[in-house]
């Protein structure tokens, strides 16, 4: 055999023999990236939420102490809490029912150039600056908006201003309130919904709905039964996006909403203009503690036995 | 006996392509019909037709006497064993067989027992908790058979339920099936490529081409006396003789079917060239060529071999000649 001895051959051959050798190669630069730099400094902000603030210098006590998780107890704080994960619940559900029936479109019925549509519909909003979008819906929403101007043209006006005066969800209009906010939420996230259930969707076989029709199962039941289980770890794993992207956003509820702060409002403030990073460390434990708790329940739930 | 199954000039297109082709076609009550065909040749949509998950495009489907037509799956009393098996990988074993009964409705404990004794049934007592994907092949089609069968169907569809087996799991599923199919005198429908798994399970079978029904018969008529030259082809491989041959051997101008195994060499005959030889352990094979035809010949163990090259007369009883009918394809 005659030996081609160019550098590129002998690197190749060494690596045949010693295949660990490349994969160590590939695999420590990113190991480093997001051990160190990643990981290390969410454990170094984790570290600061069991230091404490200095009231009077406003100086770090960098003695070990719950107290500034005893903050988050107090009922201004609590509030946001409360008001976050019900925002990210709410706008998970919502994803959940939006992005099922087109992504079973897309899985069961698209092909060719349906599909190629369906992909650029889903993935084009991605590809545009997320400040642009949330701009955008502002303008939808305000007052002098496009919905606004729509309800007028079909003189259902009296609809929306009754939807506005309910307190809570309502407001001025649509862009300075609570069901502004969550729309925007709804719209900037559902691409993370659709892709995971469709790739699930479209692993089921029709022979299995077949089977479920055959078996004497009228369509809502193969639905309830069949599609849905084997659709529930894409809907799993697209609310993990959803849910916690809705947990961490400060900038959506900054432009589009009311005046009450969301966790990662509280977090820009704390640790920004208030100079408080013990405490804003402490409310960004929070999403993950929240996000562990939801993983672990849908473990039990079964949600992952499918895979 | 009344009629299991009935196609009605039926046909079923899919844009241009007719996939199944004006098809007349009756299986009857409590038999072994097996519908035999190559890839493509409308076997399995006419399967589909009788389990609903095809509709019609022009004709009718009955099921038992009645127009099933308009029927949805979900309201026919057939269940088919799928190719794929199609089990819900999310259930265990026990709860895949008893999917049907829990959409009937019927009570958690009664079901459960009906599956297991189901399972019984097909040898996996004792695999009831299991998931599919922890299964064999040959195990999962077990299941399939289970989950079918539990419902008390009064026709079950099988779509080639045993290819994807290995050859020894296949010919003992074979006879499984066949004593299962006597044992609970269901009609049993078998959709099937393997003219030999054909040929040894079912009553009657009928032969598909390009959408049309060629011949429906027992095994053994439509192994003696095929009607078409594709018959005669496809079930057992047998020679076709041209025209000319026929007219110049008995006076007939029609196409013959002649089956290797039945003809033997001799002092005269038709004279041919041996052209190759092959051994298939109880018989050897040669390809002799005649008048620019190449007919096989099937020569038992022991008996003696031509050289290659060699000219030989081939001989056979007047009734192993067999007419066919001059449509062709």
């Amino acid at each position: 055999m005659a030996s081609t001895a160019t550098f590129g051959g002998r690197v190749s051959d060494a690596f045949w023999r010693k295949p660990r050798l490349l994969l160590a190669l590939l695999l420590v630069p990113p190991v480093l990236w997001l051990g160190i730099v990643y990981l290390g400094s969410l454990f170094a902000l984790l570290a600061q939420s069991f230091f404490s603030i200095d009231e009077f210098s406003g100086l770090i006590n960098y003695d070990f102490t719950l107290k500034t998780y005893g903050e988050l107890f107090r009922p201004s704080n609590f509030d946001i809490l409360l008001r976050t994960v019900a925002m990210a619940g709410a706008v998970t559900l919502a994803a959940a029912i939006v992005a099922f029936p087109i992504a079973y479109y897309a899985a069961r019925y698209a092909n060719g150039r349906w599909k190629v549509i369906f992909y650029l519909g889903v993935m084009l909003p991605l590809w545009s600056s997320y400040l642009v979008k949330v701009y955008s819906w502002k303008l939808i929403l305000a007052k002098e908006g496009i919905l606004n101007w729509l309800f007028e043209t079909l003189h259902l006006s009296w609809v929306l201003q009754a939807y506005l005066s309910v307190p809570g969800i309502g407001g001025y209009s649509l862009s300075v309130s609570w069901t502004g906010t969550f729309l925007v939420f709804l719209y900037v996230w559902l691409p993370f919904m659709i892709l995971p259930v469709q790739a699930a969707l479209e692993r089921v076989p029709s022979s299995m709905l077949e089977a479920s029709g055959d078996l004497g199962a009228q369509p809502g039941q193969t639905l309830r039964y069949v599609i849905l289980p084997l659709a529930l770890p894409g809907i799993i794993a697209g609310s993990i996006f959803t849910f916690s992207l809705t947990l961490g956003d400060y900038i959506i509820p900054q432009i589009v909403g009311t005046s009450a702060r969301m966790i990662g409002q509280a977090v820009y403030q704390f640790q920004g203009t208030a100079g408080n990073i013990p405490l804003a460390a402490a409310f960004a434990v929070v999403p993950i503690l929240v996000m562990g708790i939801y993983l672990t329940i849908a473990r039990r739930m079964g949600a992952f036995d499918a895979l | 006996m009344a009629s299991a199954v009935k196609f009605e000039a039926t046909s079923r297109f899919f844009g241009d392509t007719r996939a199944v082709d004006d098809v007349t076609l009756e299986i009857e009550e409590g038999e072994f019909f097996a519908m035999l065909g190559p890839s493509g040749s409308g076997k399995t949509t006419c399967l589909r037709l009788i389990a609903g998950f095809e509709r019609p495009s022009q004709g009718r489907v009955h099921i038992f006497g009645q127009d099933a037509t308009n029927t949805p799956p979900y309201r026919r009393p057939v269940n088919t064993v799928f190719q794929d098996y199609a089990l819900f990988p999310h259930l265990n074993v026990q709860d895949n067989v008893a999917y049907g009964l829990m959409i009937a409705r019927v009570p958690k404990a009664e079901r459960h027992h009906a599956a297991d004794e189901a399972l019984d049934l097909v040898a996996l007592g004792g695999f009831s908790k299991r998931k599919p994907s922890e299964l064999s092949g040959g195990q999962r089609q077990r299941v399939a058979l289970a989950r079918a069968l539990v419902n008390k169907p009064k026709v079950l569809l099988l779509d080639e339920p045993l290819g994807a087996l290995d050859l020894k799991l296949r010919e003992q599923m074979q006879g499984e099936l066949k004593s299962l199919q006597r044992q609970l005198g269901i009609t049993f429908v078998f959709v099937t490529h393997d003219q030999g798994e054909a040929l040894s399970m079912a009553d009657r079978v009928a032969v598909f081409n390009n959408g049309k029904v060629q011949q429906v018969d027992s095994p053994l008529v439509l192994y003696d006396s095929p009607k078409t030259p594709f018959v005669a082809d496809f079930v057992g491989s047998s020679n076709v003789l041209p025209v000319e041959m026929v007219q110049r051997l008995i006076g007939v101008a029609k196409l013959a079917s002649l089956r290797p195994e039945n003809i033997r060499l001799a002092e005269d005959g038709l004279v041919g060239t041996v052209e190759s030889q092959a051994f298939l352990g109880a018989a050897t094979r040669l390809e002799v060529a005649v008048d620019g035809a190449r007919i096989s010949v099937l020569l038992p163990k022991g008996a003696e071999l031509p050289n290659d090259g060699s000219e030989v007369h081939l001989a056979w009883d007047a009734d192993a000649l067999n007419l066919l009918e001059a449509t062709n394809g």
